[in-house]
């Protein structure tokens, strides 16, 4: 079974020529290829969508080494052609140049404006048909992992010829990866076209696997008039798939839900410490969030070469930037209104009003996007259906991360001693010789550095902007309130709930209605336990 | 005479009363008698624009009832004179009629621009305008009994009753931005025609819009005077400032504060249907928090507890909005925000406030 890539070579031309469809062309002396290809370069350029397609075609025949290049090159756009003498060029742009090099002159590299060339138009038609030609291209060279990828999003699209190429290939093919992979896909073929024998062997080969073509394969063919064990053999099959397809759309939603829940859990966290303590809404605390993930950019755009440094150091400047920026709020606000809750939200709205336009007015009311490093981007996929994004990981246990800091922080400092003192009863705390208008600051402090770290976390999420705050301000409030004041755990459960019951209710409703259904939840909850989950003990919960 | 001397209770009130009588009648008569070229011609532009402050007084003078007399900072105005406005909205779609862009004689356009082949059963009668002018009272006023019903019976007070009304005028501006509410989604109503048969593009129809206004904020202020000068208002002041204590007494506190907000809700309705027609357009941006959340700032402004402070501070801070936002318009939110913190920290009794010390000390 060993064979070297160059064996595996006329199984590659036999396949390439079939889904080209146009067997005729092969065996074409390398000049005449050459001259297929020159030919196809031509008719590129020119406006008709159909000769484009018959240019490519005429392209991928020549099987130039260049194909795959050229053809990534104009599903993502970069491939131009010169104004005047209509060659065709790969151009990048930069600063309102192009940089561009020619295809046939390989080496040539020139600057031009964006005058002297044009963009090589496609259409959804010829995008299909790129992306398929790319998936038969990267069957035959590359890690293993790809190849199989590339098996797997022929399926359902091959033709019989195609198959045949296959089976060929899985004859040759070392990898097990790549060998499940074909085999799945001339499994699919035969419960089409093997006789009643091979079908039960074909289903047995497909029991396990989670592919969309496998289902529809099993659909057609139970919708045939085949044998009854075949057809009772294939049903079983489907239900277990379905079942399977079911169980893992489930985890996808609980994933989600979760990873939507750490966010509100992160956003409202800081907002809990501080309405805990002082029993005021905070309503600029969306604007800390939003100073947090300001922050994030502007510290990106310093270290531009460094993502992953960059989002490390945004943690704790994030968190500073928004501390000191709430505990001037507090110094210079709040500390007049104590014992004045109706005030100190208008005053606060006020403040967030101001920040907002701060913001605006510093950084343009456009929205900035904060690039995530390598280690935060792409997914595990875990099987066809279920793949989970790795920036949502990453920023769950971020959540996690935070709450155990801030728990630690509550239950194992000194500070923490004095926050819970003065929430329980701050007259009483005084008299104890609690520093009460200090601690106030600090705290005020900490929830607002808390809000900056969460700021850094959403601008992994969403795009950075003066309106990222006000979005988050009511459900923070309603996560707190539901979660009981002053209770970090009830925080924690609540956002998690909140956030899952969210995206179960989503599919049935949509987004909208979703948000109005847990919205409407959470005020008839507060009509029964206005006290939320957990219920804060002592006298200050009167 | 004896009857009505509540008028006098607070004489601060008279001026407004007067000014705004003499308004009623001599800002349309100055708009349409007086020629163009005259110094003394009121353009139709500015009397629209101060018809729209009007309705925002009206507005204001509700939230002052609640919040001023009755310590209920409400945060979802918004909600209930939004209400208002989409039930005179929808009584202007149907008198549209076949002169919509698509022409239909009884699908407003953007029904049938969604494909819809008959009305939603919620806009049936709004052909009449008897039946929307019941509803635009009816509807804010069954949103605030049912709302009001569940938050006052089980005591939910303070900053929770704040931050629920918010999330009540946050929920409703999501749903109304869906095209399936049959509300016209993002873009709301608009392209009205005619009102009661007069063309809403003439210059008399919007004289005629702002004496109304100007006669139903005088109305509105009377009504108000009235209740709070009443032994129910002395009960409002009462459960204001120590709830629990009137309670004791034996008063039932829950039922007040409901038939209280019921009211405010339905005059903020009718602001809002007068809006409308004013303005010629209502979408669910009047829904948005922030929206709601500046009514508190006009009163604030004001002085609330006094009516009179609210109408002003509205007049006031819209007017300052108008000027602002065409004159520096990156400063107008600059400007409001310091408004808020500002009032909340050294002016807390507002305009209004600064008028009565100096009238004291005189």
């Amino acid at each position: 079974m060993f064979t070297s890539p160059k064996s595996r070579f006329p199984a590659l031309l036999f396949i390439l020529a079939f889904a080209m469809y146009a067997a005729f062309f092969e065996g074409l002396p390398a000049n005449a290829a050459a001259r297929t290809f020159d030919q196809g370069l031509e008719k590129l350029t020119q406006k008709d969508f159909n000769n484009k397609i018959q240019g490519l075609e005429q392209i991928v025949q020549s099987k130039d080494p260049q194909v795959e290049k050229l053809l990534s090159a104009l599903l993502e756009g970069d491939l131009y052609y010169t104004q005047k003498d209509k060659e065709v060029v790969y151009a990048t742009k930069s600063d309102g140049q192009y940089t561009t090099t020619g295809v046939l002159s390989n080496d040539v590299t020139q600057q031009v404006g964006s005058r002297s060339i044009r963009k090589i138009g496609i259409n959804n038609n010829i995008r299909k048909k790129l992306k398929g030609w790319l998936s038969l291209l990267q069957l035959y060279h590359g890690p293993p992992r790809e190849r199989a990828d590339a098996v797997y999003r022929l399926l359902g699209k091959l033709s019989p010829d195609m198959v045949d190429s296959l089976k060929d290939l899985y004859e040759q093919e070392t990898s097990h990866k790549v060998r499940q992979a074909l085999a799945t896909a001339i499994a699919i073929d035969t419960l089409k076209t093997g006789n009643n024998e091979a079908k039960l062997s074909a289903l047995s080969q497909l029991k396990g696997s989670l592919h969309p073509a496998v289902k529809t394969g099993l659909i057609n063919l139970i919708n045939e008039k085949t044998s009854e064990q075949v057809q009772k053999k294939a049903t079983k099959i489907l239900q277990r798939i379905e079942s399977r397809i079911a169980f893992y759309g489930f985890l996808e939603t609980l994933f989600f839900g979760l990873s939507a829940g750490s966010i509100l859990v992160l956003a409202a966290i800081g907002l809990a410490i501080t309405f805990g303590v002082i029993g005021v809404i905070n309503m600029a605390h969306g604007e800390l969030i939003m100073i947090g993930a300001y922050t994030t950019w502007v510290i990106q755009q310093l270290l531009p070469h460094h993502l992953g440094l960059a989002i490390c150091l945004a943690v704790p400047g994030a968190f500073l930037v928004s501390a000191l920026s709430g505990i001037v709020i507090e110094r210079s606000i709040i500390r007049f209104l104590y014992g004045r809750p109706l005030e100190t939200l208008l005053a606060t709205f006020g403040v967030s009003l101001v920040l907002q336009q701060a913001v605006r007015s510093v950084f343009s009311p456009l929205n900035r996007a904060v690039s995530a490093p390598d280690w935060m981007s792409g997914s595990l996929v875990l099987n066809p259906i279920l793949s989970l994004t790795m920036n949502r990981i990453v920023i769950f246990f971020f959540c996690l991360f935070v709450f155990g800091a801030l728990f630690l922080i509550m239950k194992k400092t000194s500070l923490g001693l004095q926050v819970r003192a003065v929430s329980q009863n701050r007259a009483m705390a005084r008299a104890m010789g609690v520093p009460a208008s200090r601690v106030d600051a600090l705290t005020f402090g900490l929830g607002s550095g808390i809000a900056g770290v969460a700021g850094v976390a959403l601008s992994q999420l969403t795009n950075v902007g003066p309106n990222l705050g006000q979005a988050y301000i009511i459900d923070s409030f309603m996560v707190v309130v539901f979660g009981g004041v002053g209770n970090l755990w009830g925080t924690l459960l609540a956002g998690l709930s909140l956030g899952t019951a969210n995206k179960f209710i989503e599919p049935f409703s949509g987004a909208v209605l979703a948000k109005i259904i847990v919205l409407v939840f959470i005020i008839l909850f507060i009509q029964k336990r206005p006290q939320g989950l957990f219920p804060q003990k002592g006298r200050a919960a009167g | 005479m004896k009857r009505l001397s509540f008028i006098f209770d607070d004489k601060l009130g008279i001026p407004l009363l007067i000014a705004l009588g003499a308004a009623m009648i001599m800002v349309p008569v100055l708009n349409l008698m007086v020629p163009e070229t005259n110094f003394f011609h009121v353009s139709t532009f500015t009397m629209s624009l101060w018809g729209k402050y009007l309705t925002y007084a009206m507005l204001a003078m509700a939230v002052d009832l609640v919040w001023g007399y009755l310590g209920i900072l409400s945060l979802g105005h918004g909600v209930f004179f939004g209400l208002g406005g989409y039930a005179m909205g929808m009584y202007l779609m149907r008198q549209i009629g076949t002169r919509g862009e698509y022409g239909h004689p009884i699908l407003p356009d953007f029904m049938v621009f969604l494909n819809w082949d008959k009305l939603p059963w919620f806009w049936h009668g709004f052909d009449m305008f008897p039946f929307a002018a019941v509803m635009i009272v009816l509807v804010p006023c069954l949103l605030a009994l049912v709302f009001g019903w569940l938050a006052f019976k089980s005591r939910v007070t303070g900053v929770y009753l704040s931050i629920i009304t918010q999330a009540l005028t946050y929920s409703l501006m999501l749903a109304f931005f869906r095209n399936e509410m049959g509300f016209g989604g993002n873009n709301g109503l608009t392209d009205f025609k005619d009102l009661l048969g007069f063309s809403l593009l003439s210059d008399g129809t919007k004289a005629g819009l702002f004496a109304v206004t100007a006669g139903c904020l005088i109305l509105a202020y009377l009504a108000c005077r009235y209740l709070v000068s009443s032994k129910l208002g002395r009960v409002l002041a009462a459960i204001r400032d120590a709830e629990d204590r009137v309670r004791f007494l034996g008063y039932n506190v829950e039922t007040v504060k409901l038939w209280v907000f019921v009211f405010s809700a339905g005059l903020a309705g009718i602001a809002g249907a007068l809006y409308v027609p004013q303005v010629g357009i209502i979408n669910p941006s009047e829904f948005s928090p922030l929206n709601s959340i500046e009514i508190v700032v006009w009163v604030a402004v004001g002085g609330r507890g006094t009516l009179y402070g609210a109408v002003a501070g509205a007049l006031v801070v819209n007017w300052a909005k108008s000027y602002l936002t065409g004159a520096l318009p990156d400063a107008w939110l600059f400007a409001l925000g310091a408004l808020f913190i500002v009032v909340t920290i050294f002016l807390p009794k507002g305009i209004a406030g600064l008028i009565r010390l100096r009238k004291e000390a005189a």
